[in-house]
């Protein structure tokens, strides 16, 4: 499943990124293969909030797209 | 008008003292550390061939550095160049850690550790991770770091001073086995340690410099820094069940559409109060009439007008109508500088709040149909103030196609405050449906013109990937330092633009060709937009100087249908002389005549169909 299609509340592990562009920048701030998040929020329409500890991501709904998820 | 910088470039490689470095993430509270250390001294220049500043100053023995916050040493941007070659001459890293995203900030940590320099970490805002009910086991943190960790608040003043007495035992951290081996493989060469992690992380410049090929392991690298930076959290990190605190909670409903929106509107008309109404009226109202045209105008004048005759050519340059030295001050410092300084103060305030990641993420769907993503919400508020001072923030855009269209729809559809006074004042005396029909215009046209634009232009823009910092008080120091350096910078790229302006108009009005622009407009005016012949002089004027187009305007009579018409034409049109330099300047020559010359197309287009629509 990709990660646009996660529901609010649900843990995920990132199993790949199929955006070449953002790749390196998403392991920067923490989205990597093997990270787990907690999607904390998901704005209608809009980017998918991960959270993981107090740290909180938006990524935008195109790029969600673009990353494989499995539940946790 | 080429794009040449004037201020003071200063060869960083020479200085002589041991340099320290300070490097964090952005908005983790560097700079009062920057502060602590160097106290008043400070020098802001900009670093050579970018548009970013870097602060230096003195403590004891050592040249402190600042650099602009970054989530990691590379080359994506130009924050992150500088960043990068001021870290790769420091001598001491002194690291500025936010606790609360302890997992998001060891990454920079970690690659600061990996390039070899010494290194000490300041590990700030303890005392919020204390309220969002999280413990740290610094001592295990510094064993597995290998660096002094020193927990500080730096807001509340404490822990400074341990970290001052520290500094001396700054030093080189524990490295991944595999990774040490393979730099001291590559600095064989003769480049650095931190030139050598540089060239395994595929940083084309370096690797360049040292005539090699990139090592193709940057996400093999990455990958295992951040499984690391994984380990060492669960390692060290605690959490309580005492649950999340306030901010958190207050974080959550500014993303939230239901509470998100609402709030949203609420600061969008708080930013209209405070500077819709207080700056550009009683402030503006002050330095632009009482100061700027009943003081300073009148004493140039008496000043210069014993020695140049007003209207020879150099008159009419230096103090005529448009002159260098009567319209430039009295524009720039009368109506812009005070507006400038509001807008980049609300911007600085939202930004150090967190809350203007939480709006680009809350507009990024609106703008992605317009072939922007989030960030952009950025210039689109700047722009409300000067579109001049917004088309130069289409840098922090990922894209090139991403900054063309933003840049043409701020030309376009935004009117910066100068028309919004203008329209203002003419829409005030129109009925309703003609206020309503407006509005509905100008934001079609904004609509219609970047969903084209993102259908026709090539290429892809970049989609939101933003880190939404934790909500926070911001600090008054920052902010005004904040406002200081940007207003600093947009006067240094912006006065020279409004000084060509100025001498171009001059020299188009001294050679009449003004006039004859605005005979040849007029078949224009008349038969397409059915305006009378004299609103063309009031166009062209209008491009010039807000005031002068608003004054042609109101002095025409003209029927309710004819104001909407006028008025809808000169919000389309690219604002003013400079907005048009500086489009030149960010966007090349070719591109910006298309942008400049389709705003009139589209401006014209538009008023033509609403004058015979309705």
């Amino acid at each position: 499943m990709t990660l646009d299609k996660v529901k609010r509340g649900n843990r995920v592990r990132i199993m790949k990124i199929d955006n070449a562009d953002l790749k390196t920048q998403a392991i920067r701030i923490g989205i990597y293969e093997g990270a787990t998040f907690l999607c904390s929020e998901i704005l209608p329409g809009g980017p998918i909030i991960l959270q993981n500890r107090l740290q909180e991501l938006a990524v935008g709904r195109g790029l969600a797209e673009d990353i494989e998820v499995e539940g946790v | 008008m080429s794009s040449c910088h004037n201020s003071i470039n200063v060869d960083y490689n020479n200085i002589k003292e041991k340099k320290l470095i300070l490097v964090g993430n952005p908005n983790v509270g560097k700079s009062i550390f920057f502060n602590y250390l160097t106290g008043i001294y400070v020098d802001v220049s900009n670093f050579p061939g970018t548009t970013v500043d870097i602060s230096t100053g003195k403590y004891k023995d050592f040249t402190v550095m600042d650099t602009p916050g970054v989530y990691g040493v590379s080359s994506f941007n130009d924050e992150e160049t500088v960043a990068r070659d001021v870290i790769l001459q420091g001598d001491l890293i002194l690291n500025v850690v936010d606790s609360v995203h302890l997992d998001r900030d060891l990454f920079l940590t970690k690659q600061l550790i990996d390039m070899g320099k010494p290194v000490i970490v300041a590990l700030n805002m303890m005392d919020e991770l204390q309220k969002n009910g999280i413990t740290i086991d610094v001592e295990q943190l510094e064993q597995l770091l290998g660096v002094p960790v020193i927990p500080t608040a730096a807001s509340k003043g404490k822990g400074m001073e341990d970290v001052l007495r520290s500094l001396s035992e700054a030093r080189q951290g524990i490295r991944d086995r595999k990774l040490a081996e393979r730099i001291r493989n590559i600095s064989v060469c003769g480049c650095n340690e931190a030139e050598a992690l540089m060239i395994l992380e595929d940083d084309e410049i370096i690797a360049q410099r040292y005539g090699m090929d990139t090592a193709g392991l940057r996400d093999e690298i990455y990958i295992n820094r951040r499984k690391a930076v994984e380990d060492i959290c669960n390692k060290i990190l605690k959490e309580s069940s005492k649950g999340a605190s306030f901010s958190i909670v207050l974080g959550r409903w500014m993303l939230k559409p239901v509470t998100g929106i609402p709030m949203l509107a609420l600061t969008l008309y708080l930013m209209y109060k405070i500077i819709g109404i207080f700056v550009a009226g009683t402030v503006v109202g002050f330095t632009e009439e009482t100061l700027m045209e009943g003081i300073y105008r009148p004493f140039i004048l008496s000043l210069l007008s014993p020695i140049i005759n007003e209207s020879s050519f150099f008159g009419r340059i230096l103090i005529g109508e448009f002159g260098v030295l009567t319209m430039v001050p009295v524009y720039i410092i009368g109506l812009l500088l005070p507006l400038i300084i509001g807008f980049y103060l609300l911007m600085a305030f939202l930004e150090d709040s967190g809350y203007l990641p939480r709006i680009a993420a809350l507009v990024d769907r609106m703008l992605i149909s317009i072939g922007l993503n989030g960030k952009a919400i950025i210039p689109i508020i700047l722009g409300f103030g000067c579109v001049t001072m917004a088309t130069m923030t289409t840098r922090i855009l990922g894209t090139k196609r991403e900054k063309i269209i933003a840049t043409i729809l701020l030309g376009l559809a935004i009117p910066c405050s100068a028309q919004l006074g203008v329209i203002m004042g003419l829409i005030s005396e129109l009925d309703m449906i003609y206020v309503l029909i407006y509005g509905v215009v100008i934001l079609a046209v904004f609509v219609i013109a970047g969903t084209v634009l993102n259908k026709l232009m090539p290429g892809e823009s970049s989609k939101l990937l933003i880190d939404l910092p934790t909500i926070r008080m911001p600090l008054l120091g920052n902010v005004l330092k904040k406002t200081f350096q940007k207003t600093v910078m947009f006067l240094k790229e912006a006065v020279p633009l409004f000084i060509y302006g100025a001498v171009l108009i001059s020299i188009l009005e001294y050679t009449d060709a003004l006039a004859s622009i605005q005979s040849w407009m007029s078949p224009i005016t008349e038969n397409l937009l059915r305006l009378p012949p004299e609103t063309a002089t009031a166009f062209i004027m209008g491009i010039i100087r807000r005031d002068f187009g608003a004054a042609g305007l109101t002095s025409i009579a003209m029927t309710q249908k004819q104001v909407l018409v006028s008025l809808i034409v000169m919000t389309l049109f690219v604002p003013c002389i400079a907005a048009i330099l500086v489009i030149f300047k960010e966007r090349g020559k070719k591109d910006a005549l298309l942008i400049w010359l389709g705003s009139f197309a589209v401006a014209f287009i538009t008023g033509g169909l609403v004058a015979w629509l309705i």
